[in-house]
């Protein structure tokens, strides 16, 4: 029971209606997240990396639907889950941090009102035993003062210092499973920096899972075990860490690695951009949704979707390529 | 109208004369502080900001939001009134000119904001909001003016059919491209990028950035480019200012910068950029900064940086440390350039 993965999503498929009729923003999407493992998922605006996490959590916004496949967590499907069900699974058995934290809290609630609520409906805690809880967890997220920052506003905390009480948020049931939306983005790097040092120690600490969804190649490089990269809807590379970094694969990861200025390494004069845009959910190409804009493309690329084949010959790597896998000649 | 020099990044020219210098620059802002806004308080946003700008050059400015790199552009654009200081634009303080005097000179002195949604009017066509400063300023007749856009639209990779349409058809990067192309439209001769690639997702932001370094060579522009994207500022840049809580902390030419840094804050921001590189990230040891950065409204006293620096010590909460050039073109404000920093475990 315990070697199976903490949460398995196959087929994963969301539509979203427009004007022009429904768009498939996310279209086949599968992914294993193991028992303590830190999965990144990366991809640029658009690629369907944050509307796949709100689907696990019931909060698609209005007008989306899950069209297609399942997510077990528990050995339950969340999207066939009740409504006082799913509430169970929100901040009990899977913590959410959102990219935003000025928006993400009640302007007009002390934060400790705001972080005992978890503890008070999932653990049943009386107010006063949350309101201790609730002052270790800001110590264990590192705000000085801890349980004296209760009585703080919003407004009165820092960005930085607001976002770790998200994280507070997000750990105060210790769920297994935490997913974390581009938590960094609106930070500064060395409030960032102080953030990833953060939830590197709690998850050794205390061990949950992580979904770390970010556009950032860099950054989750030394934060998680494990990638997907996602390109229009779709998974077009996972790979174990180091084997990304090491030998990218589908082209677009490849584009995206080099496209990187860095710190190291020699100057160029000129970045090797990838060129074009990524296309709109709703008027995506048949055939690898990538194709328009790769330098590798061939006839094939434009009328099938290839399918995610090993690199290497080893299942942790995949990409969906039929260049770079090889999987043309295999398919003729 | 001088010609621009045509000058590479990788030469900059300390002894030709500047395109702009910059002399003791400040902006406060007067704040209302308590429910009804009964208190005043007045917010140091940029202090007593030195530098010149040389023709030809990328000088980034760099430093965590609230740091007044913003505020430094704007102030040097004159779209925010000085509170002191002087900025001296061929042979005029821009500073003592009123609106209308300025109006010429705007022309030349062009600006790109961070986000292309809303710095393009909705209702406006492309062609129109490229055109319209080349009809304001006299560049171009009516009859010339659909060749002339069409011209600029090829200059920013944009075909000639994108002038009719509207920019909610058009992606972020095509939006960032129209912006640069009605900044061109003026003929400008020094362009601030305020965070003008931060929107932009990873792999249309380096298509921008190649963009920006054809158009320098091509027009011999100059850039005050504003950043917090450190990897990017080292691809872009000739010299990089850091700069902390309104105050210039260090500046030098790109090389010596991210070779040779020498003040503490410098080299901590340098510390906290995450590589592609997941071996050298797992092992990295981080000069993490112990707090956030201290409200403008009230400044620690002498070095600013002193409430998170692991070096400070006494005359640093005392004393203002001075503006010294410590290597060539490279000077930095610390009482302890040079001390080594302590690594927690290394």
């Amino acid at each position: 029971m315990s070697s199976s993965p903490l949460l398995s999503v196959r087929n994963l498929e969301i539509e979203v209606s427009t004007r022009r009729g429904p768009a498939k923003v996310v279209d086949g999407i599968s992914f294993d997240v193991e028992r303590g493992e830190a999965l990144g998922v990366v991809g640029e605006s658009g690629c369907g990396k944050s509307i796949t996490t709100l689907s696990l959590l019931g909060l698609l916004p209005p007008g989306a639907r899950v069209s297609a496949g399942f997510a077990l967590m528990d050995d339950r499907n969340l999207f066939t889950l009740s409504r006082p069900a799913l509430r169970k699974v929100r901040g009990g058995r899977i913590g959410m941090i959102f990219q935003d934290p000025m928006t993400s809290f009640n302007p007009v609630l002390k934060i400790g009102d705001q972080l005992i609520e978890p503890l008070v409906y999932h653990r049943g805690l009386s107010r006063a035993e949350a309101w201790e809880r609730a002052g270790e967890l800001l110590r264990l997220v590192g705000i000085p003062g801890g349980e004296a920052r209760l009585d703080n506003y919003p407004h009165e905390l820092s960005g930085g210092m607001r976002q770790r009480v998200m994280i507070a948020m997000g750990l105060a049931c210790e769920p297994p499973l935490l997913i974390a939306d581009e938590p960094t983005t609106a930070l500064d790097v060395t409030i960032q920096a102080q953030i990833v040092d953060l939830v590197k120690d709690l998850r050794a600490r205390l061990g949950m899972s992580i979904i770390w969804i970010t556009h950032d190649l860099a950054l989750v490089s030394g934060l998680v075990d494990r990638i997907i990269v996602l390109y229009a809807g779709k998974v077009v590379e996972e790979a174990l860490v180091d084997d990304l970094y090491a030998k990218p694969t589908h082209p677009y990861t490849r584009g995206l690695l080099a496209s990187l200025p860095t710190l190291e390494g020699e100057e160029t004069r000129r970045l090797p951009a990838i060129g074009g845009t990524p296309p709109d959910p709703g008027r995506r190409p048949p055939g690898c949704p990538f194709a328009p804009r790769c330098p590798l493309k061939v006839e094939l690329c434009e009328r099938a979707m290839p399918p995610l084949e090993p690199v290497d010959g080893r299942n942790s790597h995949r990409a969906a390529c039929w260049v770079t896998t090889g999987a043309m000649e295999m398919a003729a | 109208m001088n010609a621009p020099l045509a000058i590479t990044p990788e030469t900059p020219v300390a002894s030709a004369p500047p395109l702009l210098r910059i002399e003791g620059l400040s902006k406060h802002f007067f704040v209302k502080l308590g429910a009804f806004g009964q208190k005043s308080a007045e917010v140091h946003a940029l202090d007593d900001f030195t530098l010149d700008i040389r023709r030809g050059e990328t000088l980034s400015l760099v430093g965590e939001s609230g740091c007044g790199k913003s505020t430094a552009g704007f102030t040097i654009l004159q779209l925010y009134k000085p509170s002191r200081g002087r900025v001296v634009y061929e042979g005029v303080d821009l500073a003592t000119l009123d609106e209308k005097a300025l109006r010429p000179l705007r022309r030349k002195l062009q600006v790109v904001f961070q986000d292309p949604y809303s710095t393009l009017n909705p209702r406006m066509t492309v062609g129109e909001a490229v055109g319209e400063p080349l009809l304001y300023h006299q560049r171009a007749t009516r009859v010339e003016l659909s060749s002339k856009v069409e011209q600029l639209l090829g200059d920013v990779g944009l075909s000639p059919r994108f002038a009719m349409r509207y920019p909610h058809e058009l992606s972020g990067g095509q939006r960032q491209r129209v912006v640069i192309a009605r900044a061109l439209a003026c003929g400008p001769e020094f362009l601030v990028c305020d965070e003008a690639i931060s929107a932009l997702d990873v792999s249309v932001q380096a298509q921008i950035i190649n963009l920006f370094q054809d158009l320098q060579e091509r027009y011999g522009l100059t850039y005050l480019f504003i950043a917090h994207d450190l990897a990017v500022v080292r691809h872009i840049s000739t010299r990089v200012a850091v700069m902390y809580l309104g105050r210039p902390a260090e500046l030098a030419p790109k090389r010596s910068l991210f070779s040779t840094p020498l003040h503490p804050y410098t080299q901590a921001l340098l510390s906290a950029v995450p590589e592609p590189d997941p071996a050298r990230e797992r092992t990295r040891r981080r000069m993490v900064l112990k707090g956030d950065v201290p409200s403008p409204l009230d400044p620690p006293s002498g070095c600013r940086f002193h409430t998170r620096c692991p070096l400070a010590i006494d005359i640093c909460r005392a004393e203002v440390p001075a503006w010294r050039e410590v290597l060539p073109d490279h000077a930095v404000a610390c009482h302890r350039v040079g001390e080594a920093i302590p690594v927690p475990g290394a």
